[in-house]
């Protein structure tokens, strides 16, 4: 039982972090129905932003712990949807009304750049974040001790999904983003500015697989600059899982994956963890390719 | 085949059989590896660039291929040249039974079914699966081939062997582009839905096709055993599949020469300029970035010109 | 005339919307057939159950006393239905003649091994194949594009490279899915003569299209269909007067 609930929160808070990386990939999905290649590289932009910004701003010494790290948080959201954005002005947008799997091998492409350019500046080496960031405590919950930093990043995730959530179903600009999911030519003809759409996905996409890469940095404490192609493929999972293009979906997804990596890992072999996350993605997309929360949409002839 | 083309592969067949008298053991060593991977890349072009299936597991075949080479030749002292078809039709049924049931799936949601399954492998071969693959540390001893009592050990005399392989393989994947069996794989790549209705069996092709690249594949893979004498999981990570989707696509998908001329750029070069090793895969990334805007293509797109006037002309004069 | 095709109660539904409810009608042999009706009425859902692109909820098809329901594509055409498509499906990327080529392969053999090793046999195939071609689209007037790249051909000439392309798999039934759209009069006048022709070949045709001066001068017999279901059939003189048809496709306009 302890270690069970052990590895379901440990699960939940793994899972919660893919469902956010998930977010970037289906809502880009979504709109310009383009797998982003590049998604989990803007992620550990995120990781290696947060940890150059710790260390050389000093945010806990100025700020103070909660404030430093929301200000922290900000500035890695803000730099690492800059980054997306750039990303789609000079690798996807020239690309837009090519096939679509050139766009595919360019997305590709820029993942590799992005990667090996981390590389070149940090080393190919780990790099440790601070330690003293936050609290190593632990929180008794139902009579068990469950880390702290677990719940943070639970409830971390859980609020930006649940603000993106009601960004997209309340504002103009969200309605705007279904609208063109649904159906882009028509949405243009409503006179919904497609460019801007795009560029608010691409903004908030990564700002999210940005902040994810943070929590991720102060879970476990190390980066890498491959990491992202790793925590990519999974968080690719939980979209497909959830069904591709649904936001909801890739939160379901995330947090399932996440649960089911974690307990599998713990009862069933260690050695085989990554094995799970492309075994799921497999097995879902022969058995229910549209995923779970996903619709059948028939090939037109 | 067009008179420029052949001439191109004549004076290049001449340089090449004279390269291991001029150059140095380690520039002969750089050539293996080109070669090697130029046929490496020819079977994944025959996936990716002649049928159009995204597939960036490739490295999984050539690693079923290497390590059934390996397990034949450490186990039951199988000489390796022997071993060579067992290992194309392993990494054949392979590839045949894990292509079956995702065959159907468009485009990019292949790619990312290949490049799971490719991952799926290398953490198996990590973790030893069967007993037979060593785990992380992989398997070593593996015997040097040999060919009328003559043993293959040194870089000059792998390199005649893997050129020879080159050859053999571009004389016969030319062949297969010009006849019934090629045509059906493009009519695959530019419109899966149009090839099925004019009566091609869209599902089979594909298979084949995947069967056909990992069977070749796979040959290469025993060669790279025999070669380097040890493998381990880490020679088929994911970079590798990479780099093979890297020469396809910057040579020129679906053209023979531009995927040799692919694997000289992406093997060769960075040989060239040893001091930018480390940012190789920056340029490449960003060569597939630029290139995709302004030349989808590839840099040397020579699809083979199947009909020539005079052909239709003496088909219709014909009886 | 005897029936090649029969189309009995055939059901189709995408979701909650039913594309085709019980229609039923005979295609006779060596006639020429038009499907018409408003644009949804589900005219190409039909032609994609015959074809396989689609599976039926209910109903039959049979073809020649074969049952079509069920059979993968590329089989019903090695059976002897060829289709072109509503939106032009031509490998853009390939010359004219190979794209004929491609009906070719349902009746030629050579494989891999043949490919390889070219035995007297198989070089035997690919010249009769070849010569095949080449008459195909010298049939359909397009012997000079042959070596033209097909995204190159005008917009009319795609459409007849598709015919070509259908005509080279030996087709007892074809299946015209809007030959006309987006061609002018001249083209059309001369589509009409095309179909003409390909009837004196001994092929039956089925076609959809929206251009009602050509199935009217075309067609021997008329199915019109609206939301999904039959409501009139007949020679072109009758649905011409069919009030049905006139209320529910034609409106008060005059054909």
């Amino acid at each position: 039982m302890e270690q069970f609930l052990q590895q379901l929160t440990n699960g939940l808070a793994v899972g919660s972090i893919y469902a956010l990386i998930a977010l970037g990939y289906t809502m880009v999905y979504g709109v310009l129905k383009l797998i982003n290649f590049a998604h989990g590289d803007l992620f550990t932009y995120g990781a290696y932003l947060g940890m150059t910004l710790l260390t050389s701003l000093l945010l806990k010494d100025r700020l103070g712990m909660v404030a430093g790290v929301l200000v922290l948080a900000g500035m890695v959201m803000g730099l690492v949807g800059l980054l997306g954005v750039i990303l789609e002005r000079a690798a996807y947008r020239p690309l837009r009304e090519s096939p679509r799997l050139s766009a595919v091998v360019s997305a590709l492409g820029a993942s590799i750049f992005l990667q090996n350019a981390l590389m070149l500046v940090y080393g190919a080496r780990y790099q440790v974040y601070p330690e003293d960031i936050l609290p190593q405590t632990a929180v008794s919950l139902l009579g068990f001790e469950i880390p702290l930093m677990r719940i943070v990043v639970f409830l971390a995730s859980v609020v930006m999904m649940a603000a993106l959530y009601l960004f997209v179903q309340k504002t103009k600009i969200g309605t705007a983003i279904r609208a063109a999911a649904i159906d882009q030519g028509a949405a243009r003809l409503m006179g919904i500015d497609v460019d801007r759409v795009v560029l608010v996905v691409f903004l908030i996409g990564p700002a999210l697989g940005g902040a994810a890469g943070l929590l991720v940095g102060l879970y476990y404490g190390q980066v890498n600059f491959t990491m992202g192609w790793i925590y990519g493929m999974k968080a690719f999972t939980a979209a497909i899982l959830g069904g591709i293009g649904n936001i909801p979906g890739a939160m379901v997804g995330g947090l399932l994956l996440g649960v089911v990596e974690a307990l599998g890992a713990a009862y069933l072999s260690i050695a085989w963890k990554d094995a799970i996350a492309f075994c799921v993605l497999i097995l879902i997309l022969i058995v229910r390719p549209t995923g779970l929360l996903g619709e059948r949409v028939a090939e037109k002839v | 085949m067009s008179r420029n083309l052949a001439v191109a592969y004549g004076v290049a067949t001449v340089l090449l059989a004279a390269a291991p008298l001029v150059l140095d053991a380690y520039w002969v060593d750089v050539l293996n590896s080109v070669g090697l991977y130029a046929v490496l890349a020819l079977s994944l072009n025959l996936i990716l660039g002649d049928a159009g299936l995204f597939n960036m597991g490739h490295a999984a075949f050539y690693a079923v291929g290497a390590y059934t080479a390996a397990i034949l030749s450490t186990r039951l002292h199988v000489p390796i040249l022997w071993a060579l078809p067992v290992s194309g039709a392993a990494a054949a049924l392979f590839a045949a039974l894990v292509a079956r049931p995702v065959i159907h799936l468009r485009g990019d949601y292949l790619l990312i079914v290949t490049i799971g399954m490719g991952e799926i492998v290398r953490i198996a071969l990590v973790n030893d699966v069967l007993g037979l693959t060593g785990g992380a540390n992989g398997i070593f001893g593996i015997a040097r081939p040999s060919a009328f009592g003559f043993r293959i050990r040194r870089p000059q005399e792998f390199f005649y062997l893997i050129w020879a392989f080159v050859a053999a393989t571009v004389f016969l994947f030319h062949r297969i582009a010009q006849s019934r069996f090629g045509r059906a794989l493009n009519y695959l790549r530019e419109d899966a839905v149009a090839a099925e209705g004019s009566g091609v069996n869209t599902a089979r092709y594909k298979l084949i096709a995947f069967s056909l690249g990992a069977a070749w594949a796979g040959m290469a893979g025993g060669i790279y055993a025999a070669k380097m004498t040890i493998i381990s999981p880490e020679s088929f990570s994911f970079w590798e599949s990479v780099l093979l989707f890297l020469i396809v696509i910057l040579g020129g998908s679906g053209s023979i020469p531009g995927v040799i001329v692919g694997a000289f750029l992406v093997v060769g070069l960075p040989e060239l300029f040893r001091g930018f090793a480390s940012a190789r895969m920056l340029v490449f990334g960003l060569a597939m970035m630029v290139m995709m805007v302004f030349r989808t293509q590839g840099l040397l797109p020579l699809r083979q010109v199947r009909f020539k006037h005079s052909d239709l002309v003496k088909a219709e004069t014909a009886p | 005339m005897s029936t090649l095709l029969e189309i009995r109660h055939l059901k189709k539904s995408f979701g909650g919307l039913t594309a085709v409810n019980d229609v039923s009608f005979d295609v006779a042999e060596g006639s020429i057939m038009g499907l018409i009706g408003p644009n949804g009425a589900g005219k190409t859902t039909v032609f994609n159950l015959i074809t396989g692109n689609h599976q039926a909820d209910r109903g039959t098809i049979t073809f020649r006393e074969r049952a079509l329901l069920g059979v993968p594509t590329h089989r019903i055409v090695s059976l002897g239905v060829a289709r072109t498509f509503q939106n032009i499906r031509l490998f853009q990327q390939l010359s004219a003649v190979e794209n004929v080529l491609a009906g070719r392969h349902c009746r030629t053999r050579a494989g891999l091994f043949a490919a390889a090793l070219r035995p007297r046999r198989q070089r035997q195939e690919e010249r009769e194949a070849l010569a095949r071609a080449v008459s195909e689209l010298t049939f359909v007037r397009l012997r000079d594009c042959a070596l033209e790249l097909a995204r190159n051909l005008s917009y009319g000439n795609q459409r007849r490279l598709e015919i070509a392309r259908a005509l080279a798999t030996e087709p007892s039934l074809l299946i015209l899915d809007e030959p006309a759209s987006g061609m002018n009069e001249q083209e059309t006048s001369e589509l009409v003569e095309l179909i003409r022709r390909i009837q004196q070949r001994g092929i039956t045709v089925l076609l959809i299209e929206h251009d009602m001066s050509l199935v009217m001068r075309a067609c021997q017999n008329i199915v019109v269909l609206e939301y999904g279901e039959k409501i009139a059939e007949g020679p072109p003189a009758s649905i011409r007067n069919d009030p049905k048809v006139i209320e529910a496709y034609l409106g008060t306009e005059e054909v």
